[in-house]
């Protein structure tokens, strides 16, 4: 597994309805200015499509973008049809997520929550962490 | 308060009024002297039956319009039992299947003496005629239903991301939802063409300004194309526009979108009559301005974005509450958000005098630049469609231009952050407080979700299955003769209980789905 010194490749994904596609798209181009190679397949995925797109690519972290309050049943099973095909390709989520579904999403097995309005740094940080606890 | 006598409005003898074409300062000369702009607050969340209790509460403590939120699924065509769905039924607004709940919806208020906002795009013609069957039902004849869809499908792929269909047979339901209102319901605004969407993608507010006015000039051609004067639907075509955060730039905003729209209406598109020239709109403050980190200081943001729209003439505003960043808003919550606009409009006396700003060397300023950076946004897309503002429209969808520029915008305005050239309070500067207890958020549980699919599910039951596949054969066949209006069709389908996703699966066999091609 990659580690800070090597590239990072990472799949961006919109799980579901939500057509909210902004942060989505910053955060793509932020991480690769830190980088990091990413890989973005588009709107209204669902859990399976992310998690065969995850494997096939061969990605170190998976980073949902979820603004439509439909994280908690959605992102938990992203997790499960990632574990599903062997592998545990750590999951981060940005977005709309209150500090109150923290615990509960981290108990689904979430790697990192960035909350509203993270900043660059935070998000290229949350990445590489994920991906280094994934490889320990 | 000093008793100092004011006129309605100010400005040299040889000057521009409101109300005088091009209508800079205001569409009507006495503006909010003789009626403050509607405190129009969007409502919407969980089943038809929980909104029902919401709407009669607003029209209860006075509101005089209700504004209709729609969950994910239906603002995408999706029934609430569809896989797509799980997790969204009922969460960012209400859950509508079929003309049951549309029927829960509107249960015992008069559609014939409020009016009515609808926020759907992608399935605008199946909700109106949900609508429409369900207040004829109620024995409100659709002649006398006042009110406002939102039906802007352009921005939808530009911006807001919740489309069906691909753009040129979408544009083809905006033509008969059109033509429609134009011919039966008189007191219908048929299109609300929105720049709120665009700015909260990220745009600029030159580029909110410009891609907005042109969808609105796309919609004109093609109702011009469909053989309707324009100034027989033109005065049925409003404006949404975004209040951000940079107060002077907005009000810039507001009063070059009147000036542009007066001009080309009269000029280009030959319009006649005032009511087509004077450009009318809606306000909703900045999601994207509200923070999560010390959510109560939003209330000062959002009550600077609402003067904003005020001093920039709105018709009407919605006022975003200080837990938006969260989640949907509790029920104080959204209290403030409307005591911020009573504030505004019963204490400050801000509403005494039209167009306060106007003659202010600044705010003139402003005002021509930003026309002049639309103007130099619609030569671009007027070469792209090869002079029509409709081609370039659909042109630049298909070419991802809009969505180019708005990432762009989106992106470089994140830069300046990260490169601490922009201050959020709280964010990027004076945390002390950050860490103080949460506020309470409205939790949205499941427990809808389940209910509604029931709901769907005992519907589908006891309707009669062969009208139901009668009526989508009917518009299915409607659908491929591209000179049929498919109103008609619709309705007989909401009568006779068939599902959203059913008339939207239907006109998907005949029409095909959009698949955007994603670009980072």
């Amino acid at each position: 597994m990659n580690t800070e010194n090597t590239s990072l490749r990472v799949l961006v994904a919109k799980v579901g309805l939500d057509g909210h596609d902004r942060g989505v798209k910053v955060v793509a181009r932020l991480l690769r200015d830190a980088g990091i190679e990413v890989i973005y397949t588009g709107l209204f995925q669902t859990p399976e499509t992310v998690a065969a797109a995850a494997v096939d690519e061969d990605v170190d972290v998976v980073g949902l973008s979820m603004l439509s309050g439909a994280h908690m049943t959605l992102a938990p099973l992203v997790v499960a049809a990632i574990r599903a095909r062997g592998v545990d390709i750590p999951v981060v989520i940005g977005g709309i997520v209150p500090n109150s579904d923290v615990a509960e999403l981290k108990a689904a097995g979430i790697a990192e929550i960035l909350g509203p309005g993270a900043p660059a740094d935070e998000v290229v940080a949350a990445v590489r962490r994920a991906a280094a606890n994934a490889a320990v | 308060m000093s008793g100092i006598p004011l006129e309605p409005v100010y400005g040299p003898e040889d000057g521009d009024f409101p109300g005088v074409y091009p209508y800079t300062r205001g569409p009507y000369a006495s503006m909010y002297r003789s009626k403050l702009w509607t405190m129009r607050m969007f409502a919407g969340f969980g089943t038809a039956i929980d909104t029902n209790q919401r709407f009669k509460e607003i029209l209860k403590s006075g509101g005089d319009g209700l504004s209709t939120a729609f969950d994910m699924p239906t603002l995408l065509g999706l029934d609430s039992d569809d896989p797509m769905s799980l997790g969204e039924v009922g969460r960012c607004g209400v859950a509508i299947d079929t003309l049951a709940d549309m029927s829960d919806l509107f249960s015992d208020i008069d559609l014939g003496s409020i009016t009515t906002s609808m926020t759907i795009n992608s399935p605008a013609a199946v909700l109106l005629a949900m609508f429409v069957a369900q207040a004829e039902n109620a024995g409100v004849p659709r002649a006398k239903l006042g009110g406002t869809l939102q039906n802007d499908i352009l921005k939808e792929y530009q911006a807001q991301k919740e489309f069906v269909f691909p753009p040129r047979q979408s544009m083809r339901l905006v033509r008969d939802t059109v033509a429609f209102t134009a011919a039966e319901m008189p007191r219908w605004n048929s299109i609300s063409i929105s720049g709120y969407h665009i700015r909260e993608a990220g745009s600029t507010a030159a580029e909110e300004l410009a891609f907005t006015l042109a969808n609105g000039f796309a919609y004109v051609e093609l109702a011009r194309q469909a053989g309707l004067p324009v100034d027989a639907f033109a005065p049925r075509l409003s404006f949404f526009f975004n209040a951000h955060i940079d107060f002077f730039e907005e009000i810039a905003k507001y009063r070059a979108a009147r000036r542009i729209w007066a001009r080309w209406m009269k000029e280009r598109y030959g319009a006649t009559t005032e009511r087509s020239m004077q450009l009318r709109f809606h306000t909703q403050t900045a999601g994207v301005s509200l923070t999560a980190q010390q959510p109560e200081v939003n209330i000062v943001r959002t009550a600077i974005e609402a003067l904003a729209g005020v001093l920039g003439g709105t018709q009407s505003l919605h006022t975003n509450s200080m837990d938006e960043a969260l989640a949907l808003p509790t029920e104080r919550s959204a209290r403030i958000a409307l005591r911020t606009q009573q504030v505004i409009g019963y204490e400050t006396n801000v509403a005494h005098v039209a167009d306060p700003l106007g003659g202010s060397y600044y705010v003139e300023a402003l005002t021509d630049e930003m026309e002049r950076r639309a103007e130099e946004i619609f030569a671009k897309i007027d070469e792209m469609g090869h002079g029509s503002m409709l081609e370039g429209c659909i042109v630049g969808i298909d070419e991802n231009w809009f969505q180019g520029r708005i990432a762009d915008s989106a992106y470089e305005l994140e830069r300046a952050f990260n490169r601490g050239e922009r201050t959020i309070v709280g964010v990027s500067k004076f945390l002390e407080g950050n860490e103080e207890d949460e506020m309470d958020i409205l939790k949205i549980t499941n427990a809808d979700e389940k209910k509604q699919r029931e709901r769907l599910s005992s519907v589908k039951q006891d309707r009669n299955e062969a009208a139901v596949q009668d009526a989508l054969d009917r518009l299915a066949k409607d659908a491929v003769d591209t000179e049929v209006n498919l109103m008609p069709a619709l309705i007989d389908a909401s009568n006779v209980y068939a599902t959203v996703g059913e008339m939207m699966n239907t006109m998907a066999g005949v029409f095909g789905r959009h698949v955007e091609v994603p670009i980072i």
